[in-house]
């Protein structure tokens, strides 16, 4: 793996990781489809290094080859990311429905819990 | 037999595709889901008394031989997990044709029966990166099963759960990229042979990143406040479903890559220490809780840390007992949170201050949950308490008093939330009006009836608990040495 791919795929990883700590839910998105390229990537070079002959037609012994099996793996790999991605995307289009902006939702749930224990904390 | 292995997940697939065709159809859909579940689970039994007989069956798909295509294993782990996990599929699956809200809407149907495909592709699959597939197969109906309805609750609590599994899918896919790039292999028998050849820190660091990933699917430790949080606004026979085996599959994948593909040692510790801040933080938020379906989705995460001291200990007593704790956990977790689910369908609420006098309205039910409470308390001589038992003595063998002594603790405490359900909804006065006319509806008694056959199931597990038993002690004997997995996986 060289020092270029190694760069590329940190950089994603970093970008993608501070994208998801937003508070607004399309940068989530990004975020999250960031990082799946990243292990993609990390996945692809799993296989050696870039430019070698793909793994296609006829070969005389000596040939070196692209490993074909990351290739594979990542394909699949994208396919899932892209169906995750478009379900995050209507999630947060509907989201943004319900609500009206780009927020992560309030949990309800945390502020009654929030709300019920300071009575009972006795300090007042 | 080749064809048998696939039958699992290839039946739930093509009949998820059927339901979405009849999708106008109610009845049609029903009949196509049991028929494919049922179906499933016979193959799955068959498999059972194969694997009994002759040891780990494989089968190569599309005839491309292990260690280049995928192969689909089934030793006796796998099997056992196998049959158990679709048994409480078809109970659920039965549960919900009585619960009204769920058939309001056809996704169901196709969205529940690739869950059940995926998570017989997990247990069968003998491969690192199909594993991934299975994952995500399951999870992403997961997320339709979760977000069905689109409330604003489910959206809010589905976000939080689908960006978590989403992150930890690609810590997944990262530690597949480095086992690749350092075995160039990433089917189980051909990485657990090539293990040895390998630095014992590469090792530990590789086996340390597959303890995140499946531990943050399991709901372990530092990990579990996904799960409390997005289970609650989950319907009931959905949730159920969940609870039984979602976090079910990160147990067993944890187990078996930590046995057959890192053979054991080096991370022993950690899962112990994890294992136990795991039981103790699950049973202290269950405590805290005033919900039922809240106190349970807290007993998920307590109870994973009980699973993962037999891996923990890594002994053959230690295994067993976690396979047995396994089989008993999936059933009894789920017909608690069936009968959570006839409670919420008959009152319309699971606040323990907002129900209450069940027992006189709902004998029958105050039954299942006592007899389904006392299961998972371990109260002798319900199935728990048999699981807890052998956990135990695994744990005096290996000489780890320290987890014992939590495991003992935390049991009480799981016999006290599990009281403050019982007080709360079945005993005192009627503080709910009436029950909704629910009851009078002819699918009460189909909820009922498959509540009763789950909770049967797990009275059986305890009345078999010998047989049950050795055969536990037969998969922890592959899981330590899995030299008989490699031999028929890679046919020598």
């Amino acid at each position: 793996m060289n020092v270029l791919m190694a760069s590329v795929v940190a950089i994603l990883y970093g970008v993608g990781v501070y994208m998801i700590l937003q508070r607004s839910l399309i940068r989530v998105v990004l975020g999250l489809s960031l990082l799946s390229h990243g292990a993609n990537l990390l996945l692809l070079s799993s296989g050696g290094s870039a430019g070698i002959a793909a793994f296609i037609g006829r070969f005389t012994g000596e040939d070196t080859v692209a490993d074909p099996v990351p290739q594979a793996f990542v394909l699949t790999a994208i396919v899932i990311s892209f169906a995750m991605t478009a379900f995050c995307l209507a999630l947060a289009y509907r989201s943004w429905r319900l609500t009206g902006d780009d927020d992560v939702m309030h949990d309800d749930e945390d502020a009654r819990l929030a709300e019920s224990t300071v009575p009972h904390g006795g300090r007042s | 037999m080749r064809l048998l292995l696939a039958l699992p997940v290839v039946l739930p697939i093509v009949a998820a595709a059927v339901t979405t065709l009849l999708q106008r159809n109610r009845v049609a859909q029903r009949v196509v889901s049991s028929v494919a579940v049922s179906a499933s689970l016979a193959v799955a039994i068959v498999l059972l008394f194969e694997v009994n007989d002759q040891g780990p069956v494989v089968s190569s798909v599309g005839g491309w031989v292990a260690p280049f295509g995928i192969v689909l294993v089934a030793d006796m782990f796998s099997a056992l997990i196998l049959v158990v996990s679709l048994v409480t599929v078809l109970a659920v699956l039965v549960f919900s044709f009585g619960s009204k809200r769920n058939d309001e809407m056809w996704q169901f149907h196709p969205a529940f029966l690739v869950l059940t495909a995926g998570v017989s592709l997990a247990f069968l699959t003998g491969d690192l990166f199909n594993l991934f597939v299975a994952f995500e197969v399951s999870l992403v109906a997961s997320y339709v099963l979760l977000t069905l309805g689109s409330r604003a609750d489910q959206i809010r609590n589905g976000i939080t759960y689908v960006v978590i599994n989403m992150v930890i899918s690609v810590f997944f896919l990262t530690a597949i990229a480095f086992v690749y790039a350092t075995f160039g292999t990433v089917n189980f028998a051909d990485l657990s042979q090539k293990m040895g050849s390998i630095a014992e820190p590469l090792r530990l660091s590789l086996a340390l990143l597959f303890l995140v990933v499946f531990g943050a699917k399991a709901a372990m430790f530092p990990v579990f406040s996904w799960l409390p949080d997005s289970y609650p606004v989950v319907r009931a026979p959905i949730v159920a479903v969940f609870a039984g085996l979602l976090t079910k599959m990160g147990v067993y994948s944890l187990i078996r890559v930590q046995s057959t593909v890192f053979v054991g040692g080096g991370i022993g510790t950690v899962v112990l220490v994890l294992a136990g801040f795991t039981m103790v933080v699950g049973v202290l938020g269950a405590i805290a809780q005033n919900d039922v379906k809240r106190i349970l989705s807290f007993h998920i995460v307590s109870q994973i840390g009980y699973m993962l001291i037999g891996l923990g200990l890594f002994t053959a007593a230690g295994l067993a007992a976690s396979v047995m704790f396994m089989i008993h956990q999936i059933p009894v977790k789920t017909s608690l949170f069936l009968v959570t689910g006839v409670i919420e369908e008959s009152t319309g609420t699971t606040a323990l201050d907002r129900v209450g006098g069940l027992r006189k309205q709902l004998p029958l039910l105050a039954l299942m949950f006592g007899l389904a409470a006392a299961s998972i308390a371990g109260l002798p001589p319900f199935s728990g308490f048999i699981g807890k038992l052998s956990i135990v003595e695994a744990g005096f063998s290996a000489q780890s008093y320290v987890i014992i002594a939590v495991s003992l603790v935390v049991s009480l405490l799981t016999l006290f939330s599990m009281a403050k359900i019982w007080s709360g909804t079945f005993w005192g006065g009627f503080e709910t009006a009436r029950p909704h006319n629910g009851l009078l509806r002819s699918g009460h008694r189909t909820m009922m009836g498959s509540t009763m056959m789950l909770v049967a199931v797990t009275i059986a597990i305890a009345v078999f608990a010998g047989p049950i038993y050795v055969l536990c002690e037969r998969a922890a004997a592959d899981l330590i040495d899995p030299s008989r997995y490699i031999a028929a996986v890679m046919g020598k």
